[in-house]
């Protein structure tokens, strides 16, 4: 095999074992400055019983072992900052560093929830100052940031819904979702209490006004729907939808992990959305961080504010405070005000673009995710022939005549360099290839890309083998996940 | 805009590709009645030197070179560089979720490792990849017991932090089951068991247990476990201060455990990000919510790690999920990863150690209405003055005295808690024992 294979060529990755292997006893990595009290006994203090005698296995490693261990466990990583991450509905752009320098300003980073309101006005003003942004960008009159990520927040705006109907009288049993949504969607419906009925995309892959209409009872809460949706295809019925819930009484709730297609160009306020989270580790830049922290912002319109969880801030005597008292209130979903930090990471990408350069980042995205499919579309079976917006989605229906499919063909881009794109979802597409590219991405790494997938389509044809057993570049071979879940091993324990 | 690497020479060509003239073509098939009618009413982009501006001035407008004894469920401890040179590695930074397992090893151990680190910490076998904080880790920890009796009503008594008890109601609310409250001794401070035993029934799912709880004082974990085992119940063990596993014995009576681990080496950050963790007994694996990193092996039969038991999950289970968690704290979990490398054992040790004697050094000489042992936290009756006047004085010498409990507790109106770190030094206790004596 050729040393070079599109952008990428070997490179020798260090071994490392576990912390635990590593461990020798009496080492460690930090000091601690010298007791300026005198020391008590825990014994003593806590009582005989209560004090243990040393935690079990704990590992003792020098500081430049740990260095070294972290270090060498990040090499193993792919990542945004080495090349383009297509993952679909993930919205992985480039994280701005001045971000994650300001989330670290003393003040802002030491600030304890606590401390009195007139020593925190500059995070409260951080905090209003992104809810009326997002408000804009929503076009939704308020924002929550309590919620510390999109599920949570879905979790949130479904809660907000129950309270709204339930403050009318009836609550309602049934939440209404696609067949093409997200699974945080229908498992978010149920822990908020309702029964989740599936409604059936079109062949268009988008939602039908006759489906929703026909669906639509007097026990239907709301409609969750994903806009665009999950193929990266705009609803192009939602005014006609929310139409439809809101004749009946139900909300309709919009799934904002696509929002990316939409800053600056259409506002789900203003389409008849009633309830919409966003992302701020999406569409705002802020780091994932191999799993968050995120942050799910909700926008709401005036009737289901009264409802949000406390506490709200308000404008007082011209200092920021924090309103505890709002009696119809959902309540708390998170101890404190939200992932402060991340808020004021977004709060700086929105900054750094403005209103008018949020607008000109999300054509950007448009044109990155409708070149890769202008590229790739002679290649690969597109899902729908609808028109993409941020991300487009194939089938893997012409390489699964050669045995190989979607995952096969996601491992293999990592020969290339590449992150797999979202592998078999969603759902509703036989052998999902879910493409996102973002705006952060040059030509030349979406040049790449395509030329990379391009290469794989006609290894299948050529040697589908080749592709079956991907990755070989790789210091692990394909992992074998089926063992792992059959016996699980969760800890290291003494062997 | 330094963030769009494309050239407008790109866009055409790329436009010319897509076989469309112009950028507003990318949308034309936007319905016009769904369009913005109006620009963004957002500022002009700024540059990073401004945005730096931006955020100094508001930094300018906080605490800034106060002694804090503030705690509460958010503590000050010193934080290790290595801890955030770590954490802004992009391998680690700019990485998602590892699905993919091959190409994401490195977080894939890491998580492993944190999940190891929090069993050996806690007593328990199985640890997931983290949850959002610990609030949220004591509502899901609360609704596993409910999936794994089969029952909907949980216990907890009032000194729980009340926030996380908050947190609790709106979940159990939603999910149509109850919260119910019993009080705790106002002579220790520790929740009263005799009235837990009255409070407990065959309906009860768990009992949600807090130590050292909100006024810092330990509870009998073993006790509250045998009264709730007795009647089918579960006992949820929580914590805020996962300082004080260094020193103290692990809840081993509990069948799961919730908490929250800021306290290493996370900024308080005004509220988070923080990161919760569950960790549970190996039998309850398949009702824990959120992710679990798994051991396995590659086709050439080298040690690989993915995520594993996905079954549980809503990307897989849809309705049928334990949770609906996706996005946890991945990134704060291995900040608190190092952290807990670098303390190591003994250095955990002497960490919690520090923190226990500050706290009782700055406790001697004061009125503390409760005689529960305590770890490095505790309510105190200021003698001399009010409440109120108390936090003005000290504030006046640059000093965050404690939190009020009357927002939360009106019967300890008078009272306030005070948390002492390895952070304090010993002058800045002596004025706030000046105060409070």
């Amino acid at each position: 095999m050729p040393k070079t294979l599109g952008k990428v060529r070997p490179h020798p990755a260090q071994n490392e074992p576990l912390l635990f292997e590593l461990s020798s006893p009496g080492k460690r990595g930090c000091q601690l400055p010298p007791l300026d009290v005198p020391e008590t006994n825990p014994e003593e203090a806590l009582g005989a019983g209560n004090v243990r005698r040393e935690i079990e296995d704990f590992p003792e490693l020098s500081e430049v072992e740990v260095l070294r261990h972290f270090t060498r466990l990040s090499t193993w990583n792919y990542a945004i900052d080495l090349g383009m991450f297509p993952l679909g509905s993930c919205t992985m752009k480039y994280n701005p560093r001045i971000n994650e320098a300001v989330a670290r300003t003393e003040p802002l980073a030491w600030a304890h929830p606590y401390q009195p309101e007139e020593l925190s006005q500059g995070a409260m003003e951080i905090i209003a100052t992104l809810e009326q942004y997002l408000a804009e960008i929503f076009g939704m009159p308020e924002v929550t940031l309590q919620p510390a990520a999109g599920a949570h927040g879905e979790y949130t705006g479904i809660m907000l819904v129950r309270a709204y109907l339930a403050a009318q009288g009836n609550p309602r049993k049934i939440v209404l979702v696609p067949d093409s949504a997200h699974g945080t969607n229908p498992a978010t419906a149920v822990m908020a209490g309702y029964e989740v009925k599936t409604i059936v995309s079109n062949e268009h892959g988008m939602v039908d006004p006759a489906a929703v209409a026909a669906a639509v009872t007097e026990d239907v809460a709301a409609l969750m729907v994903t806009n665009p949706n999950t193929l990266g295809v705009f609803e192009k019925h939602i005014g006609q939808i929310a139409e439809i819930l809101h004749a009946k009484g139900a909300q309709l709730y919009m799934d904002g992990a696509n929002l990316n297609a939409l800053v600056g160009v259409a506002r789900p306020g203003d389409f008849g959305v009633d309830v919409l989270h966003a992302n701020l580790h999406k569409t705002f830049s802020t780091p994932h961080g191999g799993g968050g922290p995120g942050a799910g912002a909700v926008g709401v319109k005036p009737h289901l504010a009264p409802f949000l969880p406390a506490p709200r801030l308000k404008r007082e005597d011209g200092l920021w405070r924090w309103d505890y008292r709002r009696p119809q209130s959902i309540g708390r979903v998170r101890a404190f005000y939200g992932n402060f930090g991340v808020m004021i990471r977004a709060l700086a990408f929105i900054l750094a673009h403005g209103g008018e350069g949020l607008r000109n980042a999300t054509l950007d995205a448009l044109l990155n995710a409708n070149y890769v499919r202008a590229r790739l579309e002679p290649h690969y079976q597109i899902a729908y022939n609808a028109r993409s917006m941020h991300e487009c989605v194939f089938s893997d229906a012409r390489q699964e005549k050669f045995g190989v499919r979607t995952g096969d063909i996601a491992k293999r881009l990592i020969d290339y360099g590449f992150h797999p794109y979202t592998v078999s979802f969603p759902l509703i597409v036989h052998g999902a290839m879910m493409i996102e590219p973002t705006e952060t991405e040059p030509k030349a790494e979406l040049d790449a890309f395509c030329d990379a997938l391009i290469a794989i389509a006609r290894e299948v044809e050529e040697n589908p083998e080749l592709v079956k057993t991907a990755p070989h570049s790789t210091r692990v071979s394909r992992v074998d996940e089926v063992a792992a879940a059959r016996k699980p091993r969760v800890r290291w324990v003494r062997g | 805009m330094r963030y769009l690497p494309n050239s407008d020479a790109d866009r055409q060509a790329m436009l010319a590709a897509c076989g469309l003239s112009s950028l507003e073509d990318l949308y034309r098939h936007v319905p016009q009645n769904a369009l913005i009618r109006e620009p963004l009413q957002i500022p002009p982009g700024m540059s990073e030197y401004e945005i730096a501006a931006y955020f100094r001035e508001k930094a300018g407008k906080m605490a800034h070179g106060y002694a804090s004894f503030l705690g509460a469920g958010v503590y000050a401890h010193y934080r290790p560089v290595l801890c955030d040179v770590i954490a802004q590695r992009g391998e680690f930074l700019t990485s998602y979720t590892p699905y993919q397992a091959e190409f994401a090893q490195g977080t894939l151990q890491s998580i492993f490792e944190f999940q190891s680190l929090i069993c050996q910490l806690t007593g328990m076998e199985v640890a997931n990849a983290s949850m959002y904080d610990g609030s949220t880790a004591v509502a899901e920890a609360a609704m596993m017991a409910s999936r794994i009796t089969g029952r909907s009503r949980f216990l907890a008594p009032s000194n729980l932090h009340p926030e996380y008890r908050q947190v609790l109601e709106t979940a159990a609310r939603n999910a149509r089951m109850t919260v119910a409250a019993f009080p705790y001794s106002p002579a220790t401070g520790q929740a009263d068991l005799n009235a837990l035993e009255q409070a407990l029934d065959d309906h009860t799912a768990c009992v949600i247990l807090q130590s050292p709880n909100f006024f810092g004082v330990l509870e009998d974990i073993q006790a509250a476990a045998g009264l709730a085992h007795r009647r089918g119940a579960l006992l949820v063990a929580a914590f805020t201060e996962a300082v004080s596993l260094g020193l103290l014995e692990p809840p081993r009576g509990a069948d799961i455990v919730a908490g929250e681990l800021q306290s290493f080496a996370i900024s308080p950050s005004y509220g988070g990000p923080f990161a919760g963790v569950i960790a549970t007994r190996e039998k309850f694996i398949r009702q824990i919510p959120g992710r679990l990193a798994g051991e396995t092996r590659d086709q050439d039969g080298n040690r690989a790690f993915c995520l594993t038991l996905a079954t549980r999950e809503q990307h897989i289970r849809r309705e049928k999920a334990t949770s609906n968690i996706c996005t946890n704290q991945a990134l704060i979990a291995l900040m608190a990863t190092v952290f807990m490398s670098l303390c190591g054992k003994q250095g955990l040790r002497e960490l919690a150690l520090q923190n226990l004697s500050k706290a009782h050094y700055l406790a001697g000489g004061l009125e503390r209405p409760f005689s529960g042992r305590f770890f490095n936290e505790f309510v105190v009756k200021p003698k001399r003055h009010s409440v109120e006047d108390a936090l003005r004085i000290l504030l006046e010498k640059k000093i965050l005295g404690g939190v009020a409990l009357k927002r939360f507790y009106p019967e300890l109106g008078d009272c306030l808690l005070l948390c002492a770190t390895e952070m304090n030094r010993r002058q800045d206790m002596d004025a706030v024992k000046e105060v409070l004596a």
